[in-house]
């Protein structure tokens, strides 16, 4: 999902940032007597962008972040209740409005700052830049598991301590007293020597006139009260009862009901449309053909094809009457693609190494594997991956006089906001989003091409149109997880030690490091070639992480078996310059009794890998019976600085990781003529009950910079899967999924000998 | 027209009666906790009762229907003050991530419970296996279905561990 890549901020940084240093300071004095229109009800006080307070002194965080499921919002708020100190029962949270005043300059902050050491009188001038800089990018986005460690450490800590000590600033003002015997507590303030105690609320009106601090103090982490305790998240009671509301929900007078089709091979069009019998079917009032939309993003423009579309005055006339048109879709130079041809074009391009690019490139390669006792070599594969997101995609738009309305789920509300008005040929203005809870996102929803048509549709019809895929649409006109082939070269000397390390792979992706190795070899050549394909790229739960994770970590199992080593002492050996990675591969061999052996037919696997911020070990163990696969149990050990919401941390790593599970068992969409062969969860399993392991997270609070949590779950469990699986039955899975894999074949070798 | 009883009520319908449910639901009777996921019962997330049976929603025809009692998630509670032991262990054991398979989730489980009040390991895969979580929160819904059936909770793969360290 991490598709605001440090780098492509910093670039653009660099040109609102040109006048950070010599150009005129901004100061950005407090926001939010402007913003207070758009989030400030009946007896609301904006204190600062982020924070409100009412008068019944309920303090409520506005959240810069979209809910589909990860539970930002908790979260966050604990993070600014905390510094803030407020009473945990006082405060809520809200999700801010897609709106550039609500850019998150916090995460531009976080991305172009981070380390930097800026002195406190140059703050406020950069953080005028910043918002300007956020608002230019459209940057409110969800993702890169990002939210915490940018929004929360930069924005929302620092909102909460401001705040609190312009409250207390004030309180020292109204009662005459030193402002360093003012005390906050449980959103309340205490001047003790004259026994006075007020709640914040009474203050809210005069700290609403000062500028917030830049910088003020916040807390150690021995000060903590509300970060790293378990809280309920607050979005639950709506989700067990069928009254939280997603986009699908919306409700509007008047509306009418459409579904859309894509010409099946991507980049097709439509050569012509039937409609006759589609018109004929009760409920069926229009037919549409929605003209293609070209989006500019700073990931370059992309076109979304043109599309069909039926309107009705239900759902199912509408589905009736998509299954009853006959269209004909144009031809295409990529009409004959299948995934055979595709994987022998990266074979084909691997080998040959054209322009290959390096990641890291260092020692004398040639030599080392010369000089080698022994060298090994394997091919590695992954398939596309769609996200099937529980929540088909859908969106619910309505225009009134010029002014568009669109209900979504989405991960950038603000991009999207953009992106609707371009393709409408509106002014920015004249479009509002309304972003609703997302029932899953994974990357896939930070594509504006569903709200686009909503609202196309609207336009057309001249009423609120809610517009539902299909799910066969959603699993086939996704923006899909690319498939990859990696390749590898280690050279072993002959007391097994890794003195060279080769890997060449297609298709480079954020995040840029996602290749590389943490283990020590002096020797390394990590690089790529490029290999495009037509099928369009998506940002697919933790990005490049999710097929590395695989390759990298499953080679150097091979490499320890090849040295005739264990594979969890022959990581240690090599981990010793990483004490974070050490611990937490340690904890994890150690949660999991790694060394105690199982029956047979019991295997164990274990992977390491860093991503987001985090460091994640994951140790599975399996049964395999009769070519038969159970995963039973999966320990996981998490290392992401500090635990703001340890229970909601764990239930990240838990989806993670069934999330990796599904794709590693069953996951894979497969081209044909050119488009997708799969078409539902028929085809396109999820882990389902029966197949779920028992899973225990663990958690070790180094106190090393924030991490993130969506994501670093997912990129070890494909690999700790098929080493356990190695483990249990010697044979060793290049190819994902698994479902594919006979595992009662006679077992391979071990990687090829070279 | 067709009649059915949902959540208590009896509603007269002047709808198409090959119309699945479950948009006779969200559409006519505007009751949007039960989602739409795939359309074809391989999801669950349309999961509702039919005289107490959990049924998928999404290809059940409002025809099939006719004259029976509906039960969605907006009736699970018993009253408007009080949850359904199931919503209420979902809350203790923070079971939903993105949200939108729940009421599937919730419905079969309470199906579940209705008929067997303490189910095992394997009744609760073979009750559930029609309800797919993206956000994969099992082994949370396992845990609160067992915490309401008051079933001691164990681990297979734990257990067998145990006996195997127990054996050396």
């Amino acid at each position: 999902m991490g598709k605001w890549t440090r780098r492509a901020v910093i670039s653009a940084g660099v040109v609102a940032g040109g006048g950070l240093i010599v150009g005129v300071a901004i100061r950005p004095g407090n926001r939010a007597a402007k913003l207070s229109k758009y989030v400030a009800g009946d007896g609301e006080t904006l204190l600062h962008t982020w924070v409100k307070l009412d008068s019944d002194n309920v303090v409520t965080a506005i959240i810069p972040h979209a809910e589909m499921g990860q539970g930002v919002g908790t979260a966050l708020a604990q993070m600014l209740a905390d510094e803030l100190d407020a009473d945990w029962d006082l405060v809520k949270f809200e999700e801010a409005p897609a709106l550039g005043e609500f850019a998150n300059y916090p995460m531009a902050q976080a991305m172009l700052l981070a380390g930097a050491d800026i002195p406190d009188f140059v703050l406020p001038t950069v953080e005028g830049a910043l918002i300007r800089t956020a608002h230019v990018l459209d940057l409110q986005i969800t993702g890169g598991s990002l939210s915490v460690r940018t929004t929360g450490a930069y924005g929302m800590r620092i909102a909460g301590a401001a705040v609190k000590e312009m409250l207390k600033i004030a309180a020292a003002e109204a009662w005459q007293v030193p402002v360093n015997q003012v005390i906050a507590e449980n959103s309340q303030l205490i001047h003790k020597a004259s026994g006075r105690v007020e709640p914040y609320c009474a203050f809210a009106e005069s700290a609403s006139q000062m500028t917030p601090p830049v910088s003020p103090t916040l807390k150690s982490v021995d000060e903590f009260k509300i970060m790293g305790r378990h809280v309920e998240r607050h979005d639950l009671p709506s989700k067990v009862d069928g009254t939280a509301i997603f986009a699908l929900d919306v409700r509007l007078p008047d509306m009418l009901y459409a579904t859309v089709m894509r010409a099946p091979t991507f980049g097709g069009g439509i050569d012509s449309v039937d409609e006759v019998r589609t018109r004929a079917i009760n409920g069926v009032v229009d037919v549409v053909q929605l003209p293609s939309a070209e989006v500019s993003s700073m990931l370059g423009k992309f076109t979304y094809a043109e599309s069909v579309a039926v309107v009705a005055k239900g759902y199912w006339a509408a589905k009736q009457g998509m299954d009853a048109l006959n269209i004909q879709w144009r031809s295409t130079e990529n009409d004959g693609v299948s995934s055979d041809a595709i994987f022998k074009q990266f074979d084909r391009d691997i080998s040959a190494g054209v322009d290959r690019e390096s990641d890291i490139a260092q020692g004398d390669l040639v030599a080392s594997m010369e000089n080698a006792a022994q060298v090994i070599h394997a091919d590695y594969r992954v398939p596309f991956l769609a996200h099937t997101c529980m929540e088909p995609l859908n969106a619910t738009a309505m225009v009134n006089d010029g002014h568009c309305e669109v209900w979504v789920g989405c991960q950038s509300p603000l991009s999207f906001r953009q992106a609707i008005a371009n393709a409408l040929g509106f002014d920015i203005e004249n479009v509002t989003v309304h972003n609703c809870f997302m029932g899953g996102g994974f990357g896939r929803k930070s594509r504006p091409d569903y709200a686009i048509q909503a609202a196309q549709l609207a336009v057309s019809l001249g009423r609120p149109v809610q517009l539902l895929w299909t799910r066969e649409e959603d699993v086939r006109q996704d923006f899909y997880r690319p498939a990859i082939q990696s390749r590898f070269r280690a050279a072993l000397d002959d007391s097994g030690d890794l003195i060279a390390w080769e890997n060449t792979y297609v298709d480079k992706h954020e995040p840029d490091e996602a290749a590389l190795i943490p283990y020590s070899v002096d020797v390394q050549d990590i690089g790529h070639v490029r290999s495009p394909t037509h099928i369009p790229f998506g940002a697919w739960r933790s990005v490049a992480h999710s097929h590395h994770g695989f390759f990298t970590e499953s080679f150097i199992d091979e490499v320890a078996v090849a040295a005739g080593q264990d594979p969890f002492d022959y990581r240690v050996a090599r981990l010793q310059h990483l004490p974070r990675q050490l611990a937490v591969l340690t904890k994890a061999a150690k949660e999991a009794q790694w060394h105690i052996p199982l029956a047979p037919g019991r295997g164990r696997g274990i992977s390491l890998q860093s991503s987001f911020g985090s460091i994640v070990a994951e140790v599975v163990e399996v049964t395999v019976k009769d070519g038969n696969l159970s995963v039973d149990r999966v320990v996981a050990v998490i290392d992401a600085g500090y635990a703001v919401s340890p229970d909601g941390m764990k239930a990240q790593i838990e989806s993670g990781i069934i999330y990796g599970l599904s794709a590693a068992l069953f996951g894979e969409i497969s081209i044909k003529d050119g488009a997708v062969v799969e078409s539902n969860f028929h085809d396109y399993q999820s882990v389902r009950m029966s197949d779920a392991p028992a899973i225990e997270t663990h958690i070790i609070n180094s106190g090393a910079d924030w991490g993130g949590a969506g994501e670093p779950g997912t990129p070890p469990i494909a690999s700790a899967l098929t080493n356990a699986i190695f483990n249990a039955t010697g044979n060793r899975i290049r190819q994902l999924p698994i479902k594919n894999v006979d595992l009662q074949a006679a077992r391979e070798s071990t990687a090829t000998m070279g | 027209m067709t009649v059915i009883t949902v959540n208590g009520t009896e509603q007269k319908l002047q709808v198409d009666p090959s119309t699945p449910l479950l948009w006779v639901l969200r559409e006519q009777l505007a009751l949007t906790g039960t989602k739409f996921g795939c359309g074809m019962a391989q999801c669950g997330a349309c999961t509702v009762h039919v005289d107490g049976t959990a049924m998928r929603s999404c290809v059940t025809p409002l025809s099939a229907v006719s004259g029976q009692k509906i039960t969605t998630i907006e009736g699970l509670a018993p009253n408007n003050n009080e949850l359904h032991p199931l919503q209420q262990a979902w809350i203790e054991e923070q079971v939903p991530q993105c949200g939108y398979c729940q009421s599937g989730q919730l419905m079969s489980a309470a199906a579940l419970l209705a008929t067997n009040p303490s189910p095992s390991d394997a009744d609760i895969n073979i009750a559930m296996a029609g309800n797919i979580c993206r956000c994969g929160m099992y082994s949370r819904i396992r845990r609160a279905i067992k915490s309401v059936a008051g079933v001691q909770q164990f681990d297979p793969a734990v257990t067998e561990l145990a006996r195997e360290i127990n054996n050396g």
